[in-house]
């Protein structure tokens, strides 16, 4: 079942939470709301299940107005953050709980409850209270809770916030693949940008109650569309310069900016990603060629397959880092260690005019 | 009565002196008065005392009032009482703080001035006085004055039982039952009321307590008549004054009974509650630390 959410704007008092919000989910993406705390995406979410409802705009499902319908005729199934299970019912008792309400037959109950602690692999623990399992565990009763009213919607907030780092990434992958074998339309609500590259079909980064950003995985880290979609998805360098005659310059170096081709000179910030780095031994060439920046090796840290580097370009006091995989670092011919001189070279960079007020 | 060990635990001569203090207070202010009751309750013997109760109609009359009165305010608190705590915790509107302050309002006005305005409401002189002479109701000095001032005193010991856990058991269960389709009654038979038994029933006993051992209010609107309006505690001044203390301390050791048996069911919810509060608690600190980490390792 496709979403359709048109133009929905909430506030709560004077705190405006979403503001003119349009989202497509087409039928069976499993689609990402990404930003930090406050930009407005668990309310999003809220409102799509019918748990809060817009002051303006529409939710369609499928092309039918369903804003005015309250959560219980939506059928849709909500994991919420903190998984809010039944604290005094057993884990099978709260699968059953939604069918229980639709006065299912017991033995239809029984059958549909067993199928589904199959599917989360919690066989043979329906007899225990939520207290006594993990966190891992009672998020797979959460899902298979919401599951069991075969929804037509899936909808998931912070699924693996609150799951130590090896059981989340356990947990998504076996999600990314329940999603495949169902096929259900899911919306999850993260944080966390690893979250919603490694497992949606579609990101969707929000900030301040807007969507920044829409686009697939690769689109959206490829191809940020605004500088906070660049910061968000984490570790940038960013440089305030000038843009002009179609160029940009990030310490002196130009990069191709065919969007401003005015002889006017504008400010522009540079984003470089540290990956999209490269260091080499310093060249009399390169550096009067003015395609490589000369600095000095300030920290080296070693993450496992890839190797930090922060680096101070001669002449600024700004900090540059820099990710090579270690495997690189090794053959570099560069002795990494602080007080090492080195050349950077961007592979590529961002440009971004700051300002709505741009004008020509 | 030893000092129950503690982490800074040594017995200094200070604080032998204050528990001391404190055993003696409790004897004397507590133990001694409540075992004297039942002393002088029982010193002709068990048939006497049993006499004193099922023998005298006016006595037995005023254990039967007691043992409707009481129940109905009660039912009246635990409706009004779940209501209101689930106003108050899962909405936030105008005037909410002020409300919570009203709720605490029995208890800080005296229960003689409690009585006394029901009179001026209900009474024949009072405001709604022609309105009820023309229904042909009778409210003051008779059973339904009683329920009122009773559940006005006891108003609330429900209520601001069930605020703070309400508040802290969160909205959420509520909602993930109706995302997965029940209905309003549904919600509350099988989600909000079964996590907040313990406190509503610890409420239910206090108020409980309280409402049999009512004396200012219920004296008030009572009229205290023999036979008709008297409940226990009116019982037991009313046979003091007239020199008739055995009898009068038959009926107050049953008051006393009741009031060790909610003794010891408040132990007993207590110990309940306290855990239940503690495994919350666990699970909210475990869920908040790894969320800590989680949103450390984003930033890293």
């Amino acid at each position: 079942m496709s979403i359709h959410v048109r133009e929905i704007t909430k506030s709560f008092g004077s705190y405006r939470a979403l503001d003119s919000v349009s989202l497509d989910v087409p039928d069976g993406t499993l689609l990402a709301l990404l930003g930090p705390s406050g930009s407005g995406k668990t309310t999003l979410l809220r409102i799509i299940a019918g748990l809060e409802f817009p002051d303006e705009g529409l939710i369609e499902e499928d092309g039918e107005d369903i804003t005015e319908r309250h959560a219980r005729q939506r059928e849709v199934g909500f994991v919420f953050q903190h998984y809010a299970l039944f604290r005094h019912m057993s884990v099978f008792e709260n699968i059953a709980f939604g069918l229980r309400v639709r006065k299912t037959p017991n033995d239809e109950v029984r059958r549909r409850v067993e199928e589904l602690l199959h599917l989360v692999r919690l066989e043979g623990l329906g007899g225990r209270k939520p207290s006594q399992l993990s966190g891992g565990q009672r998020q797979r009763v959460a899902l298979a809770r919401a599951l069991a009213i075969r929804p037509k919607i899936l909808l998931l907030d912070e699924p693996f916030g609150a799951l130590d780092a090896k059981v989340r990434v356990e947990l998504r992958q076996w999600l990314r693949r329940l999603h495949d074998e169902i096929g259900m339309t899911s919306v999850f609500v993260t944080h966390d940008q690893e979250e919603a590259f490694e497992l949606a079909d579609r990101v969707v980064v929000m900030n301040h109650g807007k969507i920044e950003q829409n686009g697939t995985p690769d689109d959206v880290f490829d191809h940020p569309a605004t500088p906070f979609v660049m910061d968000f998805l984490g570790n940038v360098n960013v440089y305030h310069g000038r843009v002009e005659n179609g160029r940009a310059f990030w310490h002196g170096i130009p990069i191709d900016y065919p969007e401003y081709p005015h002889a006017q000179a504008r400010e522009a910030r540079v984003y470089l990603r540290p990956h999209e780095l490269e260091l080499s031994p310093p060249t009399a060439v390169a550096n009067r060629l003015g395609t490589s920046l000369p600095a000095s090796v300030l920290r080296v840290s070693r993450a496992g397959a890839i190797t930090r580097v922060a680096c101070q370009p001669h002449g600024s006091d700004q900090e540059l880092h820099v990710d090579i995989p270690t495997e690189t670092a090794r053959h570099l011919q560069i002795n990494l260690e602080p007080g090492a001189h080195v050349a950077i070279t961007p592979r590529r960079a961002r440009v971004f005019i700051p300002g709505p007020e741009y004008v020509i | 009565m030893p000092a129950k060990p503690t982490t800074t635990a040594s017995s200094t001569p200070l604080s032998v002196a204050l528990v001391a203090a404190a055993v003696g207070v409790v004897g004397l202010l507590i133990v001694v008065p409540l075992a004297s009751v039942f002393y002088e309750a029982f010193a002709r013997g068990t048939k006497a005392w049993w006499e004193a109760l099922a023998h005298d109609p006016d006595t037995r009359h005023a254990i039967w009032l007691s043992l409707t009165v009481a129940p109905v305010a009660v039912a009246i608190n635990t409706v009004f009482g779940v209501a209101a705590a689930w106003l108050v915790a899962r909405f936030r509107f105008p005037g909410r703080s002020l409300l919570i302050s009203f709720f605490d309002v029995p208890f800080s006005v005296s229960p003689v001035v409690a009585g006394l305005a029901l009179v001026l409401i209900f009474g024949r002189q009072g405001l709604l006085g022609p309105t009820l002479a023309w229904l042909d109701w009778k409210i003051i000095f008779s059973w339904p004055g009683l329920v009122l001032a009773t559940t006005f005193v006891t108003l609330p010991l429900v209520v601001r039982e069930l605020i703070p856990v309400m508040e802290s058991i969160g909205p959420e269960e509520e909602m993930a039952a109706v995302s997965l389709g029940a209905s309003g009654w549904q919600v509350f038979w099988h989600v909000t009321l079964p996590n907040i038994r313990w406190a509503l029933l610890h409420g239910i006993v206090l108020a409980n307590a309280r409402a049999m051992g009512e004396f200012g209010a219920v004296y008030v609107v009572s009229g205290h008549i023999a036979g008709a309006t008297d409940t226990m505690p009116l019982r037991v001044e009313k046979l003091f004054q007239e020199y008739r203390q055995p009898a009068s301390m038959a009926v107050a050791s049953v008051l006393a009974g009741l009031a060790l048996i909610t003794l010891v069911a408040k132990f007993v919810i207590e110990r309940r509650l306290e855990a239940e509060s503690r495994e919350l608690e666990a699970a909210r600190s475990l869920a908040d630390s790894l969320d800590h980490n989680n949103v450390e390792g984003a930033v890293a």
